[in-house]
């Protein structure tokens, strides 16, 4: 039977509602997470999440193959519309076919789960270039605005890369936040995040970073097309280079209100 | 003189080198280091500048006073430019505060020659030793080895670098001695092989004492300016594979002459920099590092240079008919990588899709197969794609119209330059 399955919006509630959509012999057709607006004609059920649930189904696709398991954890970072539901169709054919599944790249229950992870990938590799951090007083922090859940992805690389520092990375569209100090860590809901204005320090590195980032480009073989190709434009306004005067102001010096802008 | 300015002329010093990757060196971190060269694997570009190349290290000269006078360069003696020195201090302390920004993954460090070879890397040594043992730094560095310095200062060198790098500079000894007459080729492969021995018995003595200091662990590479010179394409692939071959080298960089200086052995100052055959020449060593081509495949006495309409991959399926169409089914690695648009990856896809059932064309694109390339040189299950016509012209029209929307702007331009006559 097909129904629409609500659950807590996050990755071990949606494993509960593949283990759910078994014990009930149910498809389900649509997932909603809390945010969702409610109402619709089919019949609705509301998965609790429960941790031993989820482990289950999440060992299942690891014994079929860790691959798999990989497929199901990336996937649902990723911003693929409805992505729950291609999931759950992965997930699905996996169970039906096993693991020979995994060599059907082009099936149509693998491909879009292949193309959404990519996509992600994708961009996780380009964000551990264009990440810019700043200090203050000895605290690193940055922000990130991703198409795809990203951070849990970025973790790993800059944890092990600033090991001794103190860091905050947060991502503006999800809301979430890593934090990290030697030897901890966390990804965390944070509803806002306000970068303070810099030091006279700070600013002055913003303002090298500036001048070699200008001075590195060959004028002779200035092409806007093809750094627009290698760095979409959706990723600048994060990255410290493509500010404007303001950014590389330290607090004290600030622009009175209204002008240079 | 403040740091602001000796960044911004010996960054403007340094931008004509075209080595700025930072592969091929893995070392986690350290406690009470910073940073590590883990993400220098995949290549981490930090940006791309305007003229759309990736930034991946802090490029800067150490200085750009030089006592050589090579016609080609900026900084030769003879040029009336302003000139700059960074104290190991500044240099350390910009790399640091830069790194921990993540807006790079580490530093290039070059120079001119100031004094002599010896001098200047004895102050190369200096600052990177109070970099990597005054401020710890953990990260991804690269040097330049000055033809001419002697091997103790060069191995010395090595041990605090990921990488180093010799610059050919000019594909030939007789561009040498006309453009750069202190230099020669021998002083030049010295070094090269030098660095090459150091790499082997070090692997050895880390095969034996696990403590051994690594000695350039991402190996070495070169880079040679093209287009200042009358070398072919020929001479300059061939080049390459011998470098590759002989000397190990890692990677071998093109840089398209920028005219920097009114000589009148040397292309005049309006000429535009040789950016498409730059880039067919990078396409063509890709094909001798991942697809396994020879140089004298890919090029010969009657044919000394790349055609400018098509990549060289196509140009050497044009020329061998004989070899397709090949079976996507059954076909080896090696066939398969040499049919135009099929790269390393989507050939991987195809070897581990066809395990579980025969492939169809429709399959093919959804692998990442450029149909539109390889449409011509393939058959699935015995057949070609349906309604597909074989005329000689006309494949090549369209494989000339199939790359242009992925050839960069400025060498599009260029190419419909080339596209008038036919
Ligand atoms: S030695 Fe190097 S820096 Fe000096 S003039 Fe020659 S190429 Fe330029």
């Amino acid at each position: 039977m097909e129904a629409i399955y609500r659950y807590d919006g996050t990755f071990e509630g949606f494993l509960c509602c593949v283990f759910d959509s078994y014990v009930y012999q149910e498809y389900p057709i649509q997932f909603q997470d809390p945010d969702h607006l409610a109402g619709s004609l089919f019949p609705s059920r509301s998965v609790g999440t429960d941790h031993s649930h989820a482990q289950r189904v999440l060992a299942s696709l690891g014994k079929i193959d860790p691959y798999a398991r990989e497929l199901a954890v990336k996937g649902f970072l990723t911003c693929a519309p409805e992505r729950e539901r291609l999931l759950y169709t992965f997930i699905r054919a996996l169970y039906d076919i096993g693991q020979p599944l995994l060599r059907q790249l082009s099936h149509e229950a693998v491909l879009p789960v292949l193309k959404a992870v990519r996509h992600l990938d994708g961009e996780v590799h380009l964000l551990r270039g264009f990440v810019r951090f700043s200090e203050f007083e000895g605290t690193l922090a940055g922000e990130i605005r991703p198409k795809n859940r990203v951070l849990p992805l970025l973790r790993p690389h800059f944890c092990d890369r600033m090991y001794n520092e103190v860091f905050l990375l947060y991502d503006r569209t999800h809301r979430e936040a890593l934090v990290h100090r030697p030897g901890q860590w966390a990804i965390v809901p944070l509803e806002s995040f306000q970068m303070a204005a810099p030091s006279a320090a700070e600013a002055q590195y913003r303002r090298l970073w500036k001048r070699f980032y200008d001075t590195i480009e060959i004028e002779a073989r200035r092409n806007p097309k093809l750094r627009m190709s290698k760095m979409p434009k959706r990723y600048w306004d994060t990255m410290t280079e493509f500010q404007d005067e303001a950014c590389f102001l330290a607090g004290t010096e600030q622009l009175p209100e209204g002008a240079g802008r | 003189m403040d740091v602001m300015e000796k960044l911004t002329i010996l960054t403007d010093a340094a931008k004509y080198d075209a080595a700025c990757t930072s592969s091929g060196a893995q070392r986690g971190r350290r406690p009470g280091y910073v940073g590590n060269t883990s993400s220098s694997v995949a290549g981490c570009c930090h940006t791309f500048s305007g003229d759309g190349r990736c930034v991946t290290l802090l490029k800067v000269l150490m200085t750009n006073c030089c006592v050589y006078d090579c016609k080609y360069c900026v900084n030769r003696c003879s040029n009336d430019t302003r000139r700059a020195v960074f104290t190991p201090e500044e240099l350390a302390e910009l790399t640091i505060q830069f790194y921990r920004r993540n807006y790079i993954e580490g530093l290039f460090l070059s120079s001119g020659v100031l004094v002599s070879p010896d001098y200047t890397t004895e102050r190369m040594i200096r600052c990177l030793e109070l970099l990597r043992e005054g401020r710890r730094f953990n990260g991804y560095i690269h040097a330049k080895a000055i033809p001419g310095t002697s091997p103790e200062l060069v191995t010395r060198l090595g041990l605090l670098a990921d990488r180093l790098s010799v610059n050919i500079e000019l594909p030939s000894e007789r561009g040498l001695a006309a453009l750069a007459p202190n230099k020669t080729r021998k002083a030049i492969f010295r070094p090269m092989g030098l660095i090459k021995n150091t790499l082997l018995e070090n692997r050895e003595e880390l095969v034996k004492y696990r403590h051994t200091p690594r000695f350039a662990p991402a190996g070495q590479s070169t880079q040679m300016i093209i287009g200042a010179t009358e070398d072919s394409d020929r001479h300059i692939l061939s080049l390459t594979q011998s470098l590759y071959d002989r000397y190990r080298l890692k990677r071998v960089f093109y840089s398209a002459y920028v005219p920097v200086a009114e000589n009148t052995l040397l292309p005049s100052l309006d000429t535009k920099p040789p950016l498409l055959r730059e880039h067919r020449l990078y396409q063509a060593d890709w094909l001798l590092r991942f697809y396994g081509f020879r140089a004298e495949e890919l090029l010969d006495e009657s044919e000394p240079n790349f055609n400018t309409l098509v990549d060289p991959k196509c140009g050497w399926a044009l020329r061998h008919p004989e070899f397709f169409p090949v079976e996507v089914n059954t076909a080896s690695r090696e066939e398969l990588l040499r049919v135009p648009g099929m790269g390393v990856k989507s050939v991987g896809r195809v070897l581990y899709a066809r395990r579980a059932r025969q492939l169809d064309h429709s399959d093919l694109k959804k692998l990442g197969v450029v149909m539109k390339r390889a449409q011509y040189f393939l058959t699935c299950k015995g057949k070609l794609l349906d309604g597909l016509k074989l005329r000689q012209d006309s494949i090549l029209r369209n494989l000339i119209a199939a790359e242009r929307p992925s050839l960069p702007q400025a060498e599009a331009e260029q190419l419909s330059l080339f596209g008038q006559a036919g």
